[in-house]
Formats: structure tokens, C-alpha cells, sequence
């Protein structure tokens, strides 16, 4: 088995005449937990659709644990979506939710061990209380969890996070983080994920990539939030003391 | 009374009343909870221009309307997936222009208004032995369709990417899907009338989701709301003598109504 997880050459992503993704060209090895870290826009929820193929590349190569993404098994990577795409109006509940992940398919009638199954990924992850109530009645936060449960339910060997901690407070923030951190450390899984949270990002992962359509930067943590490779990565936004502070807070 | 029953275009009509509404209950809740409910509306103005045709031309209006119906319903998703701002409008135009061929050639026919009422509020006595033999059919294969894919369906119904991400092939599920529905949509205009196909697909799913917790519980629920309204509005409609299709939607209405009423006591 090769040591990367995944390795992108030349990934390009346009939607109409718009890159997306331009030319990435990225090895993230086994067991490695990497922090996305980019402006509105740039192209981080795009990169893990690629991964997922969701989105089709224009150009460019993917593979992940070595193979093309075709022959990639469902379950092998787990997913969480960015929040503010999800249809909560969907008749749902936690268990069933959990369960397409495992089953890859919906479940109408559930058997005891579904159930069973389902009950104890979300007790892993702190949601057991909520197991039997409709997605549309939990909070950002309790929809989070359950999301992660569904993942972890599938035993994959790749996470891939979109803002796993977004709306969420701070003392729930921390324990999916932890629970995450538990996950890679533990079962070795390899995990992508994308946050805004920079103090997450530098206490939590130990490889950071700076995306802003292109590949500002990716590597080891320490290095990453260098003033130059900031700059680069949030440059349009033109506010130069947002940078620096975020600097500071490091330092 | 009850020998209003025996009479044999009743019992036709009963026949075809249950099962057009079950299963235009289940397909329902797949439209209401993929926010296509346009699509029904459309579909129905393409399906009469193929009747319209049909009428003219003096064959089985349905024989026409079918494949017609069917090929605008590709068309429908092909400019979808498309998915630039220009695709709305597109679809929207298309389902215009299919129902101006339609009022054209009615018009063009000397038995002009007579059909054109029946197929825009449908009537019970609309439905022939032939109607009756594909309504049959047309069921059979979307239960054993349905029993079969139903998981899959559900699955990108609540989310696309995710079921996309256990490999379910959601782009093909979207077109058989497209199709079933543009197939029921042919076969209940006779009863329901193109004016009110859209409302009909959509009311006894959405009455459905008002009191179900899981998908399941909507789909049957949703199932068994189209056939007992269906049957009860076409029984109603020959007593009152008034147009079935409007009668159907009416009472289906009314038990939204009160299940809405209900649930906010
Ligand atoms: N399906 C799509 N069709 C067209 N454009 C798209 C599509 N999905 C994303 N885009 C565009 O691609 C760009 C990158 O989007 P993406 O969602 O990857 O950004 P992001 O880095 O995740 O941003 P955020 O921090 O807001 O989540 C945006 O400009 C967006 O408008
Ligand atoms: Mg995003």
C-alpha cells in the first residue's frame, strides 16, 4: 500500500468559464490530519466534492489510497457536508440518518441490529439523547454530530470535514474536535477538514493547506502561517490587519 | 344507488381512480420533497398538446401523448442538469409552446370544445377499456419498480451529493423518475384534468408530510390519502354531476386543511 492517502496532479475544477480549482498538486500521506484553510470562495468545498467525485474535474488526476476514485468503495471515505446545504425538511431521523451512511441506501423499515448499530455511533459521538427526533428539530450543532456518527458508523479510512464546527458553541466545538483527533489518532484514519477556526486548525491537525483557487501552501503546521503565505491566501479581501492579527495569535 | 356501481364504466372508473391516486401518491412525495412540483404542472400542459394531436389526427389520443409527453420530460432534465440561470426559463417556455400545438390543433377540430373540457377538468366518463389496461400496467411497474429502488430513491431524494458519495447512480434514478411521473401524468389527465394534474400529484404527499416523522411513514401515508380521495371525489363527482378532477383536489384540500388545523391545536 502506497504511504499517501491522496495525490492530486494538475486538478483543475471550472464551473462554466470559471476555474474553481487551478492546477493542484497535492500528496497527503497516511494518517495525516490536515486543516483547509481559505477564504469565501476559494474553492475548499469544491476540493472535497472533487475527492468525493461529486464534482467533475476538468483536467488533472486524483487518486486516493492509490486507486482511481471508480473503484473507490462507499463507506471507505466519510463525509460531512457544509451545514448550510443540508435539507432539513426532510422526514428524517438520526437513526435513519446514520444508517445511509452504513447501508448506502435509505432505510424504510429497520431492523433491531440497524438500530443497534446506529444507537452506538451516536453515542460515540454524544448524540444518543436525539437518536428518535426528526432532523429538522435539532440544532446546527446536535445536526453535526449525527453527521459525524454517520461517518464514523462506516468505519472509513478518509474523513473529509466541511466545517464540521460551524454554528457550533465552544465547549461542543472542542469535543468534536477531540472526537475527530481520537478518530485519526486512534484508528489512524487520514482527515481532511475545512475550518475558518485557526486555533482549531493549529491545535488540532498537524498539516495545514492555504487554498485560494491555487495551492498557496501545503505542509507541516508550523510553517503555514507565515505573513507572505497569508497574504497570498487572503489577499483580495485587502484587509491587511486581519492578517496580522491572525499572526499574532500564533506567536 | 348500487346499481350505479355495477354499471361497468363505474366500475372502470373505481379501478382506475384507486390506483391512479396511489400511485400518484407515492410518486408525490418524491416531487414534494425534490421541490419539482413544476414539473407536474408542465408535464400535464405537455401531455395535452400530445393529446391534442392525437384527437386531431383521430387516433388513441394516449398513444401520442405518451411518447410526446415522455421526450419533453427528457428534454426537461437534460436543461436542468444544465443548471445555468437560462434553464428555468427554458423549461418553462417548452411546456408553453406543447400546450399552444395542443390548443391549436383542438381548435383546428370540429369536436373541438366537448374534448377540450373533459381533458382540462377530467371526467369519469372519460375512462375506456384501453385506459383501464394501461393504468393496470403503468401500476404494476412502478410497484415493482418502487419495491425495488425505493432505498435508492429516498436516498438522493434527501440528498444527492451524499448518495452520490455511496455510489448510487442518481443521475439515471432522476430520469426513471422523470419518466414514471410523466407516464401517470398521461394517464390521469382523462380523469383529473390538466388544469389540476399539478395540484394532484402534490397535495396527498404534502398532506403526508404534515403528520409523518420518517420518509416511510410519508410515502404510505401519502399513498393510501390518493386512493381514498381519488375514489371518494370520482364516486362524489358522478353524483353531483360535476367535473371529477375538481371534486378529487377539493376534498384532498380539505383534508390538508384539517390535518394543518389540527396539527396547530
Ligand atoms: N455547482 C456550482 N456551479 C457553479 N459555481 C459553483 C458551484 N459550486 C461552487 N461554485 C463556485 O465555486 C466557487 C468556490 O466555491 P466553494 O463552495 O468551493 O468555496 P468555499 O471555499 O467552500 O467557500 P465557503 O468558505 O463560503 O464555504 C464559488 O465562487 C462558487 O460560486
Ligand atoms: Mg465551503
Amino acid at each position: 500500500m502506497p504511504d499517501y492517502a491522496i495525490k492530486t496532479s494538475g486538478l483543475t475544477v471550472e464551473f462554466g468559464n470559471n476555474i474553481i480549482l487551478d492546477n493542484i498538486n497535492v500528496e497527503i500521506e497516511n494518517g495525516d490530519f490536515v486543516a483547509i484553510v481559505g477564504p469565501n470562495g476559494s474553492g475548499k468545498t469544491t476540493f472535497l466534492k472533487a475527492l468525493l467525485s461529486i464534482v467533475k474535474p476538468s483536467s488533472g488526476e486524483i487518486k486516493i489510497f492509490g486507486k482511481e476514485l471508480d473503484k473507490i468503495k462507499p463507506g471507505e471515505i466519510g463525509y460531512v457536508p457544509q451545514i448550510k446545504t443540508i435539507d432539513r425538511s426532510f422526514p428524517a431521523n438520526s437513526i435513519e440518518l446514520v444508517l445511509s451512511g452504513v447501508r448506502n441506501r435509505w432505510l424504510g423499515v429497520k431492523s433491531r441490529e440497524d438500530k443497534k448499530l446506529a444507537l452506538h455511533a451516536l453515542e460515540l459521538v454524544g448524540a444518543a439523547d436525539y437518536a428518535r427526533k426528526q432532523i429538522s428539530e435539532l440544532s446546527g450543532g446536535q445536526l453535526q454530530r449525527v453527521y459525524l456518527a454517520r461517518c464514523f458508523a462506516s468505519n472509513p479510512k478518509l474523513l473529509l470535514l466541511d466545517e464540521p464546527a460551524t454554528g457550533v458553541d465552544l465547549v461542543c466545538e472542542s469535543t468534536i474536535n477531540e472526537l475527530i483527533e481520537e478518530f485519526n489518532k486512534k484508528r489512524g484514519v487520514t482527515v481532511l477538514m475545512v475550518t475558518h477556526d485557526w486555533t482549531a486548525a493549529y491545535h488540532h491537525t498537524n498539516k495545514v493547506m492555504l487554498l485560494n483557487k491555487q495551492l498557496i501552501y501545503y505542509g507541516n503546521k508550523n510553517e503555514a502561517f507565515t505573513e507572505l503565505n497569508l497574504m497570498k491566501t487572503f489577499s483580495h479581501l485587502g484587509h491587511k490587519h486581519k492578517v496580522t492579527f491572525g499572526l499574532k495569535s500564533y506567536e | 344507488m348500487s346499481e350505479v356501481f355495477s354499471l361497468a364504466f363505474m366500475q372502470r372508473a373505481m379501478v382506475v381512480g384507486i390506483l391512479l391516486g396511489a400511485v400518484g401518491g407515492f410518486l408525490g412525495t418524491f416531487v414534494v420533497q425534490r421541490k419539482i412540483s413544476f414539473l407536474g404542472s408542465g408535464l400535464s400542459h405537455a401531455a395535452f398538446g400530445g393529446i391534442a394531436i392525437g384527437i386531431f389526427l383521430g387516433i388513441e389520443p394516449m398513444l401520442l401523448a405518451i411518447p410526446f409527453t415522455l421526450l419533453i420530460a427528457v428534454l426537461m432534465v437534460f436543461l436542468k442538469k444544465k443548471a445555468d440561470i437560462s434553464a428555468d426559463t427554458s423549461i418553462g417556455i417548452l411546456f408553453s409552446v406543447a400546450m399552444a400545438i395542443g390548443i391549436i390543433f383542438l381548435a383546428l377540430n370540429d369536436n373541438y370544445s366537448a374534448d377540450a373540457y373533459s381533458y382540462l377538468f377530467g371526467s369519469i366518463l372519460n375512462v375506456s377499456v384501453i385506459d383501464l389496461w394501461v393504468v393496470v400496467t403503468l401500476t404494476l411497474v412502478i410497484a415493482v419498480a418502487g419495491k425495488i429502488h425505493w432505498g435508492r430513491w429516498a436516498y438522493s431524494t434527501f440528498d444527492m451529493e451524499l448518495a452520490r458519495t455511496s455510489k448510487l447512480p442518481v443521475e439515471t434514478d432522476e430520469y426513471v423518475l422523470t419518466l414514471l411521473i410523466s407516464l401517470l401524468i398521461v394517464v390521469s389527465i382523462k380523469v383529473v384534468g390538466m388544469l389540476l394534474l399539478g395540484a394532484y400529484l402534490v397535495i396527498p404527499a404534502a398532506t403526508a408530510r404534515i403528520v409523518s416523522r420518517t420518509f416511510f411513514q410519508m410515502s404510505v401515508l401519502s399513498i393510501v390519502i390518493g386512493a381514498v380521495s381519488s375514489i371518494a371525489g370520482l364516486i362524489l363527482s358522478y353524483f353531483v354531476d360535476l367535473p371529477s378532477g375538481a371534486v378529487i383536489i377539493l376534498l384532498q384540500a380539505i383534508l390538508l386543511l384539517v390535518l394543518l388545523t389540527a396539527k396547530r391545536i
